[in-house]
């Protein structure tokens, strides 16, 4: 079986790194750290841009980190087509950063939202989506006082008609509905893709939701979805 | 020589944060308040050589791909003596 290396990006006060490095441990596969300050991500298969409050949230949400000069390592990968992943502050850099449309702001409550969620699966065809059973509900939690997505009307539209919305947060049976909504996002958005759909951007935490201790393994499908993918590009490269 | 840049959410943003400013000063009788908008304010200290045009210039640049996120903010920027 083929290993895949991970990339998880640490910026100064990113605390869901070692949770990412060790899920992806957890699923067989190579993880490590890449400091913020690094100019390369070295000989890496995907980028996992993890959780926390880079640079203590100062002006605004990544809006520090994105100036970082790993951030230009991680578009050049994006660019050529990298799988990029980033979780909650990761999500929230990548928007900063312009690598996905709009932007998390204040939850709509002012709470710091820290609870399982449960989430639909709007589009399985993505990278970070493809080994999601159809229908399959996924539990896993968030923890955050800025995830309520923002765009303006002309980009959620796109959004919705090219299939970028890859997430909504639903209750139980799967009901898109305001009282499931733990942020305010519009359209009960969770997590969203690029257009060229290799960089993905979520609020909830997958990598705390690979092992069963923890109360949910459904985060797994998401890692490997990933892996999934590179799995299939790999083997198209050696044909 | 002073930037002065104050940053206020976009009206078509949810502003939870200024909803509840405007509730608790209902509280405390503050009725007639239509609307609260919670910012920022930035001020930046330039040199006393500096030409407040080209500053103004420089700092709009700033403003719009660091200092405010223009997908939910707008920001007013002053260059005072």
């Amino acid at each position: 079986m083929s290993i895949f290396r991970f990339a998880v990006i640490q910026f100064p006060a990113s605390n869901c790194d070692q949770d990412a490095v060790h899920a992806i441990r957890v699923l067989g596969h190579s993880a490590d750290y890449v400091w913020h300050k690094e100019a390369s991500l070295g000989n890496v298969d995907a980028v996992i841009i993890p959780g926390g409050f880079s640079y203590g949230d100062y002006l605004r949400t990544g809006a520090i980190a994105r100036f970082s000069p790993v951030m230009q390592a991680v578009r050049r990968f994006a660019d050529e087509g990298g799988l990029v992943l980033g979780i909650c502050n990761g999500f929230q850099i990548l928007c900063e950063a312009g690598m996905l449309p709009g932007a998390l702001i204040r939850n709509r409550s002012l709470q710091f939202r820290c609870e399982h969620v449960f989430l639909k699966t709007v589009t399985r065809d993505s990278p970070f989506t493809r080994s999601i059973p159809e229908g399959r509900l996924l539990k896993i939690p968030v923890a955050h006082g800025e995830g309520c997505y923002y765009a303006d009307e002309p980009t959620l539209s796109r959004l919705a008609s090219n299939g970028q919305i890859l997430w909504k947060y639903c209750d139980v049976s799967g009901q898109i509905t305001d009282s499931a909504n733990p942020n305010g996002s519009l359209l009960n958005i969770a997590g969203i893709c690029n257009e060229a759909r290799n960089v993905a951007g979520m609020m909830p935490h997958p990598e705390r939701a690979c092992e069963s201790i923890l109360g949910s393994e459904d985060g797994r499908m998401v890692f490997e979805s990933m892996i999934g993918t590179l799995r299939l590009a790999r083997a198209s490269a050696a044909a | 020589m002073k930037a002065k840049i104050i940053i206020t959410p976009k009206k078509a943003v949810l502003d939870p944060q200024g909803k509840t400013v405007q509730n608790a000063l209902a509280h405390l009788g503050y009725t007639d308040v239509t609307a609260v908008h919670v910012g920022k304010y930035i001020e930046i200290e330039l040199g006393s050589n500096t030409d407040p045009q080209k500053a103004r210039e420089a700092l709009d640049e700033a403003c719009h791909k660091f200092l405010s996120n223009p997908i939910i903010e707008d920001y007013q920027l002053e260059i005072v003596p």
